[in-house]
């Protein structure tokens, strides 16, 4: 019998702020935290809007880069994570954590005044401190060291889905019992202007430049794009024998998770939708729950016109005629990628604690034909699970299941 | 937790040397490396060989990657043969150890020759990035690929981490096989040395050999190779037909100065060393690292993989469980200690041996 996985602390910055329960009244108040990028210039780009974590060490010009941004985003997450779990460095178990992969940026490259790579590779020759920020283990490595955590950090990265994937790599090796406890994190600074540029060329972003406020509308007849953002989110899991031993707080379970990777494209769902059903119907099956146990399902929600349709419609196809909620937190917080998955996971945490359901904003023009409710205000609501969807280029698809305490 | 023995049932392999189990068993008594002494110099570097992609990967498809997630999805579908595996891939799970795609160098070329202000260069960016080379270049979309070409649709993830993260993604494969989680994981990765924003990286740490190629004991730093490596994992009870018995995976990482203490420790901790064990090191070159590596083995390993293939960074540990495993299935060993050190972080071993 796998011991149950309880959550003892959570963490979470976001454009809307720092700490998970100041971001929780911002999103119950229906806040957007969406607004024109000033960190770097955005002139021709099809997209100038995101949701921003700006931080003392931008400067403009020359802001942090997308490696230093990403290690101290998911610094401050996981450190009001491990406070609220009661817990202090050493940290007795490994770090998982969803990231993005980095490398060496603009800034930096044109930095030594070469112009060309064998001129580059001699000029760069030594820069120690750029190696360390740009190798792809060195943010991930120095957390793991500022918190020192146990054994290899493992960095993951399924796109949109890393932060799911994290969870789930804590779950299964507290499962196997390799450990009492691990921190489940995502980190996301991937907003820079490179990768900014290559979303747009891939029409995945949001235009709706001159309404940064209502620009991420999921659901909605006029969704056109997702909008990035910065952010992080963790989760400390631990064997719920390990918790109730040392008097820890359970502040809910995660009772489940699944994945199911789809054969189908890069960037689409297969048709049918029967990835992201076989996704969430895996979660279901390994938290021992029907479908009509759960009582909200935070979507993946992209407001891309191709994600929310299959999803909405995966959603049916599981869930029955009367689907529970489905909302999108990403319409006040953008599309935090790589860590979408641990801040949703801890969103659904602080639904179930508040039993209040946050809200999907800007629905005003509702696509009639995806049949869900999409809660459109915050409100009270009864329940005891709720599944958070996180889904990614290349077909990654994970499905994870929180539970009330 | 009872543990289930594991299986290496399956391997794919493509590196300077051509393809296959049979061109890398020929390798093992020693052989000279392929080297381009000259493209990168002074970075003496193991090319990529002309290799039959477009045998196996449909056109289409060819033309959504670059070399990088081509040799992948190719050494991919090599290990799913050599395991005679076709038939499962729904049901497989994928777990992949990645670095980042190819940059397009030219436009960057261009970009640092232009030297132009802040707006110039997004312009330049928006003019002449390609929309698909994006995903041509994301860490994942290795595995995403392999998903969509082989149409392995179990689980999916890929660690990033440099070297650590090949071995933790051995580690993790083979712990849930033996754990009763997973029936059968494909597990790998690539890596492609003709990059010269991976030499850029690596050269701001001082980590590169420079000069002309000297074995790995007469250098002190990285020379790269090009080599795609997959290998199928499967419960030893029900597999059909075993390479090599993975006994023992195991993996550590802390401070550099605290190296020579973990590095002992995970080899005090390797299950029944029998005398005769054949020491396969996939040490990277770089000098701290590859020092304490040899000081905690006490005696010289009797193969680097480095000198055969190249520093493979995140594949090189499972290219040296590959070649351990080809070892035991070609009669050259009964037991093999595989070994590696990042050039930064992390540290693993893992013991093969013949199957009953």
């Amino acid at each position: 019998m796998s011991p149950r996985i309880a959550i003892t602390g959570i963490g979470m910055v976001t454009t809307l702020g720092f700490g998970a329960e100041a971001n929780w009244a911002a999103m119950v108040a229906g806040r957007s935290g969406i607004r024109p990028i000033r960190r770097f210039d955005t002139t021709g780009m099809r997209a100038s809007i995101a949701g921003c974590v700006d931080l003392p060490g931008d400067e403009p010009g020359r802001p942090l880069s997308a490696s230093a941004r990403v290690e101290k985003l998911g610094e401050a997450a996981i450190g009001e994570a491990v406070a609220q779990a009661g817990l202090a460095p050493p940290f007795d178990g490994p770090l998982c954590i969803g990231m993005p992969p980095v490398e060496v940026e603009w800034p930096q490259r044109g930095g030594f005044g070469a112009s060309s790579y064998p001129d580059l590779i001699a000029a760069a020759a030594g820069q120690q401190a750029l190696y360390e920020q740009f190798l792809l283990g060195g943010a991930a490595t120095r957390i793991a060291e500022r918190f020192g955590t146990r054994g290899v950090p493992q960095m993951v990265t399924t796109a949109c889905a890393s932060g799911a994937s994290a969870i789930q790599l804590a779950l299964e090796a507290i499962r196997r019992g390799e450990t009492g406890m691990a921190i489940a994190a995502g980190s996301e600074a991937s907003l820079q202007p490179e990768t900014l540029i290559r979303f747009g060329l891939l029409q995945a972003l949001s235009t709706r430049n001159d309404d940064p406020e209502g620009a991420s509308r999921p659901f909605t007849l006029s969704r056109d794009g997702f909008v990035m953002a910065d952010g992080a989110g963790a989760l400390i899991l631990e064997d719920e024998a390990h918790a109730r031993a040392r008097g820890a707080t359970i502040l809910g379970y995660v009772l489940g998770a699944g994945e199911a990777a789809d054969t189908f494209h890069r960037t689409r769902s297969t048709p049918d939708g029967s990835a992201i059903i076989r996704c969430m119907q895996r979660a279901l099956d390994d938290a021992g729950l029907a479908p009509s146990e759960i009582g909200y399902v935070n979507a993946h929600g992209t407001s891309t016109p191709e994600n929310d349709k299959m999803e909405a419609l995966a959603v049916r196809a599981l869930f029955g005629a009367a689907p529970p909620p489905v909302g999108s937190t990403k319409s006040m917080i953008g599309h935090t990628l790589s860590a979408a998955g641990a801040i949703e996971a801890a969103i659904c945490l602080l639904a179930l604690r508040h039993q209040m359901l946050p809200p999907t904003i800007n629905q005003a023009d509702l696509d009639p034909d995806l049949g869900v409710d999409t809660i459109p205000l915050a409100r009270p609501h009864a329940f005891r699970a709720a599944l958070s969807n996180s889904f990614g280029f290349g077909g990654q698809n994970v499905a994870v299941i929180i539970g009330a305490a | 937790m009872k543990l289930r023995p594991v299986a290496i049932t399956g391997i794919g392999i493509a590196s300077s040397h051509g393809q296959g189990r049979a061109v890398h068993a020929a390798l093992l008594g020693g052989a000279a490396p392929v080297l381009d002494e000259a493209r990168f110099a002074p970075y003496p570097v193991h090319p990529l060989p002309a290799l039959p992609f477009d045998e196996a990967i449909p056109h289409r498809e060819m033309r959504q990657m670059e070399n990088w997630q081509r040799l992948g999805v190719f050494a991919a579908g090599l290990a799913i043969d050599d395991a005679g595996q076709r038939e499962n891939v729904a049901g497989m799970d994928l777990i992949v150890a990645a670095g980042g795609g190819e940059r397009d160098w030219k436009l960057d070329e261009q970009i640092l020759a232009a030297q132009p202000n802040e707006v110039g260069r997004h312009r330049m960016l928006l003019d002449g990035l390609r929309p698909t080379l994006f995903l041509a270049q994301l860490s994942n979309l290795m595995a995403g690929s392999i998903s969509i070409i082989h149409n392995v649709a179990g689980s999916s993830r890929t660690f990033l981490g440099e070297e650590i993260s090949g071995a933790e993604a051995l580690r993790v494969a083979c712990a849930r096989i033996a754990s009763a989680t997973s029936e059968l994981c494909l597990v790998g990765g690539a890596f492609i040395s003709e990059r010269p924003e991976v030499l850029l990286l690596f050269s701001m740490g001082d980590v590169l050999h420079q000069g002309p190629w000297l074995p790995l004991p007469a250098r002190r730093g990285m020379v790269f190779g090009s080599a795609g490596v997959f290998m199928t994992l499967e419960p030893a009870a029900t597999a059909k037909s075993p390479v090599a018995i993975l006994r023992h995976v195991a993996t550590d990482q802390g401070r550099p100065e605290t190296r020579p203490a973990r590095l002992a420790a995970l080899l005090a901790a390797t299950p029944g060393r029998q005398p005769g064990c054949m020491v396969i090191s996939t040490a990277s070159g770089a000098e701290a690292a590859t020092r304490d590596e040899l000081a905690a083995l006490g005696a010289m390993p009797d193969l680097f993989s480095a000198d055969l293939l190249g520093h493979l960074v995140e594949p090189a540990f499972p290219a040296g469980v590959a070649l351990a495993a080809i070892a035991i299935a070609e009669g050259r060993a009964k037991q093999v200690l595989v070994t590696g050190t990042g050039q930064w972080r992390g540290e693993a071993v893992a013991l093969l041996e013949a199957p009953a």
